[in-house]
């Protein structure tokens, strides 16, 4: 493991500093666990800011049981690992109406199975700060989120409404059922993740590395068959292809992209060198060309 | 893909994050061009991946201004509302590299709170892009963003001279622009100007033709040179204490961020605070104990002595120690809706310590045009102004300009929690740190006891003509009777005297309370039963009187319904004031913000004066028997 350089030696400070912050400033903090590589080293962070303490907030994972299995194994025994509490919340109304994403509409699947859950699980446990692992690259209307961004009691982002943000001072007080979201990793970018990645020795879900897959071809992406809940549509059939996933999902609502890249710095090399960004895989930012804003008001993280 | 692909991984991250890093603003006035040149940065840079100019030129055909081409500034308009109405609202941040450095880029619009938003931008940036139309020149707006950058640190200043291809490319036209700038930035390290077009890319990324007269560089090549950062690692040593870091009785660490200077284990250091010195004993890591430390680095501390340190002090070489005081003067950038007024209390948050404060004085207010230095009482929305501000206990500081970290705060609303306005410390006031509080030993206890009574203070509050000085009067008449000793403070016969010299705006106001409560906590200090009647219109108020005197006040909302209050009308002052002769007018054309928690409520609607006082006087029994 080579040292930081300076550059990612001051983003970690700065993300450290920030988790810091968010300990001393709020009565009962969580910190939303997706297991995607931004959540690996949110993380790994959380891990130092506080070490030789353990992080002094337990683990949230929204699960809308369609994630990867491989992501919810890793999960399970990253959490046991480190000795942290896990709390695992699936929105159980949105089970028992049958709402998944293969017959119903992503935007809606999204609002019942992350959205609403979320708000469930932070309401129902009261937590008063979530600490995401968004950043301002991903999308434009993220290029303006602040580091600790303000929700009200409904957890609902006013974009008008955000408090001025200025050096490293963050204002955190809150009013009787408002919360923040914040976010440590808002100053990084996509190729900062993956040096760092690198340069930490962080471990990541198999998914983000090359392997023969089954995958179906579906409207010009590839969609893993991870279970038999995806029912193959005439014409369609299953073959192995050598794929891997460049952001972690849903699985039918994740594309994968065909590589060869079986090793962490082949990933690094492969992804600094793509002309596509990230989300190109992920099929529900198309909605419409504001999708991603609508979602945050209502509370999407 | 192939080909890059195969390109030697380790090596091409190595190039990727050996580069340095510059934090960059840009700022400028409505359609000077600013999202577009940031576009034009991004996509020259190669920034932009495909699929985002797609859903660029998507959104061109819909809200884009540039025809048939796409429209590169709608690569940085985030948020729905601002896209269809072609303005920008809000600091957006973007993130780009070329093969030489790593560049944030902190785009402050220009149309509305233009100067919270370059504030907000100023603060976290080494350098300021002012983006000026060529056919328009420098403007006033100019100047205001050329004073907050200073103001707020910025080293370095570019004025990018935009649109210079609707000048036709006019040599002349720019140099009479760059000796405009010259006369105003001679408080930058560097300052000069570029002339580009961003919509073309003249002379943003690749030199042009088109201004083969121009001999400077490039925009980008001036950005990829520039000095960076500043040189906090020169400092002192100094840390904010965040955390408190105690796993088990054997560790406890100081968890924090350098904000300047070095440490090694060894080296002597001071709790500012409480002057108590010790030494390093390790910078305790994950990773293994680190040899030393430095500026913008998280680090867990761990001592050679357990001294008493809590989050918000500050750790400090022990030879060279911060101001500490509980009063500064202090330049503020007022963002909130209300205005600052003095003598109102507010928080604040300076490092990782907040603490209830208000501002003494208003020095002046920047007219940010001309610089000009004015009188005011209060600051309003987007005013810079230079203020004496006073805190309930001492921090550790030093000034803006020898330490941005230690130097800088934010002024906090108590209700509503919104960031009011952002502080940067100009010095500190070394009255604070003279005057000691003389301990004497007839205390109030002793005085109170000497009068066999428990003072307290009764603040009537309520609408003019509500009945206030007339129950305050009973009660008194009967606590005299019963051999009490009290005082009347009134309103109305304060400001023939102690108050003459204030008015009735809402910074005076504030400042009548202010010195009512001071006169009141005194004599309450003395034994004594104060009433005191006055409208006391604004909770802020009332609750500060309350926190300076504690459990001895208590609070009497004298409730009388408008309607009622404007028939009596004792002294004839409604009239005046409906008839448009009298202005702020409590109830009238000023807010009356009804008490949320009084000890004492009385309706007067349903209850005689008499009954009133009555009732007031059974509850001082009480109180004196629970005692």
């Amino acid at each position: 493991m080579a040292s930081l350089s300076d550059h990612l030696h001051a983003l970690e400070s700065e993300s450290i500093e920030i988790l810091r912050e968010t300990a001393a400033s709020f009565a009962r903090p969580v910190m939303l666990y997706s297991i995607g590589k931004d959540s690996s080293v949110l993380l790994h962070l959380a891990l130092k800011a506080f070490w030789p303490a353990k992080p002094p907030f337990p683990l949230l994972h929204v699960d809308t049981t369609w994630k990867f299995r491989d992501m919810i194994a890793f999960r399970d025994r990253v959490a046991a690992e480190q000795g942290l509490e896990l709390i695992v919340h699936t929105n159980r109304e949105g089970v028992a109406q049958g709402i998944n994403p293969i017959d119903h509409p992503s935007d809606h699947y999204t609002h019942v199975m992350k959205t609403l859950a979320l708000r469930q699980a932070l309401t129902q446990c009261g937590f008063d700060a979530a600490i995401g692992g968004a950043r301002r690259d991903e999308e434009r209307s993220r290029a303006k989120e602040r580091v600790f961004s303000h929700r009200t009691a409904e957890h609902a982002w006013e974009p008008k409404a955000q408090r001025p943000e200025l050096w490293r001072l963050y204002n955190t007080r809150l009013a009787k059922g408002e919360s923040f979201r914040v976010f440590p990793l808002s100053n990084w970018t996509e190729g900062d993740v993956w040096a760092y990645i690198q340069a930490e020795g962080i471990e990541l879900v198999p998914l983000y590395f090359a392997a023969p897959r089954p995958v179906v071809r579906r409207g010009g992406q590839l969609i893993m068959v991870d279970d038999e809940r995806l029912r193959l549509q005439p014409g369609e059939t299953v073959e192995q292809a050598w794929v891997r996933f460049r952001t972690l999902g849903c699985y039918p609502l994740t594309a994968a992209s065909e590589s060869r890249a079986r090793t962490l710095d082949e990933v690094v090399a492969e992804t600094l060198s793509s002309k596509q960004s990230e989300r190109v895989g992920r099929l529900i930012d198309h909605d419409q060309a504001s999708s991603m804003e609508r979602k945050k008001r209502e509370g999407y993280f | 893909m192939a080909d890059t692909a195969s390109m030697p991984a380790a090596t091409a991250v190595a190039a990727a994050e050996q580069k340095s890093l510059l934090r960059f603003l840009t700022c400028g006035s409505v359609d000077d061009g600013k999202s577009t040149l940031i576009g034009r940065l991004l996509f020259d840079s190669g920034s932009v991946f495909d699929d985002q100019m797609a859903a660029v030129a998507r959104d061109s055909r819909k809200f884009g201004t540039t025809g048939e081409e796409p429209d590169l500034a709608l690569l940085l308009d985030g948020l729905e509302a601002e896209r269809e109405q072609g303005i920008t609202i809000d600091v957006a941040y973007r993130y780009f590299s070329t093969a030489r450095r790593k560049f944030i880029v902190a785009d402050a619009p220009g149309h509305a709170q233009y100067t919270r938003n370059m504030a907000v931008a100023a603060s976290v940036s080494d350098l300021a892009v002012l983006v000026v139309d060529a056919r328009k020149g420098v403007s006033e707006q100019t100047r205001r963003h050329l004073t907050v950058a200073r103001l707020l640190g910025v080293r370095h200043a570019v004025l990018a001279v935009n649109k210079i291809d609707l000048a036709d490319y006019s040599q002349a036209r720019f140099r009479e622009i760059e000796a405009d700038l010259r006369r105003l930035a001679e408080a930058f390290e560097t300052c000069r100007a570029i002339p580009l077009s961003a919509r073309y890319g003249d002379n943003v990324a690749l030199p042009s033709e088109r201004l083969a007269w121009f001999d400077g560089p490039t925009l980008l090549e001036l950005l990829e040179t520039v000095e960076a950062g500043h040189d906090e690692g020169d400092r002192p040593f100094r840390l904010q204490v965040q955390l408190v870091c105690r796993p088990d009785s054997a560790f406890r660490g100081y968890q924090g961020t350098v904000a300047s200077g070095r440490i090694a284990p060894g080296d002597p250091v001071v709790a500012a605070l409480s002057g108590q010195t010790t030494r390093i004993a390790r910078i305790a890591d994950r990773d293994g104990d680190r040899e030393g430390a430095q500026a913008g680095d998280a680090v867990t501390l761990t001592l050679a002595d357990e001294i008493d340190i809590s989050r918000g002090d500050v750790l400090a070489e022990a030879a060279n120690r911060p101001e500490v005081s509980d009063q500064f003067a202090a330049h503020l950038v007022w963002m909130g809706d209300e205005p600052l007024l003095p003598g109102r209390e507010y928080l604040v948050k300076c490092g990782t310590r907040i603490l209830p404060a208000s501002v003494t004085e208003i020095s002046h207010r920047l007219d940010v045009a001309s610089g000009e230095r004015l009188a005011a009482k209060k600051l309003d929305l987007n005013d810079i102004g230079f203020a004496k501000l006073a805190l309930s206990q001492p921090i550790a500081f030093e000034p803006y300009a020898v330490n941005r970290r230690m130097g800088a705060f934010l002024l906090i609303d108590r209700f509503s929690n919104a960031t009011l306005a952002a502080g940067v410390i100009e010095h500190g006031l070394r009255r604070a740190t003279n005057i000691h509080w003389q301990s004497v030993d007839v205390d109030k206890a002793a005085r109170a006891a000497a009068k066999h009574q428990r003072p307290g203070v009764l603040w009537f509050t309520g609408l003019s003509g509500s009945g206030k000085s007339t129950i305050a009067n009973l009660v008194e008449k009967k606590l005299h009777a019963e051999g009490r000793h009290t005082y009347l403070l009134d309103g109305d016969n304060v400001r023939h005297g102690l108050n003459r010299d204030l008015g009735f705006t809402d910074a005076d106001r504030v400042e009548n309370i202010r010195r009512v409560a001071e006169v009141a906590r005194l004599m309450a200090d003395a034994g004594l039963i104060v009433l005191v009647s006055f409208i006391s219109p604004f909770r802020a108020e009332r609750r500060m009187a309350r926190e300076l005197m504690g459990e001895d006040f208590l609070e009497v909302w004298v409730d009388t319904p408008l309607e009622i209050c404007r028939q009596r009308d004792p002294k004839g002052l409604y009239k005046k004031a409906f008839a448009g002769q009298l202005s702020n007018f409590t109830g009238v054309d000023s807010p009356y913000e009804p008490p949320e928690t009084a000890e004492l409520h009385v309706e007067t609607a349903r209850q005689s004066a008499e009954a009133a006082a009555d009732a007031i006087v059974e509850y001082l029994r009480a109180r004196d028997a629970a005692r």
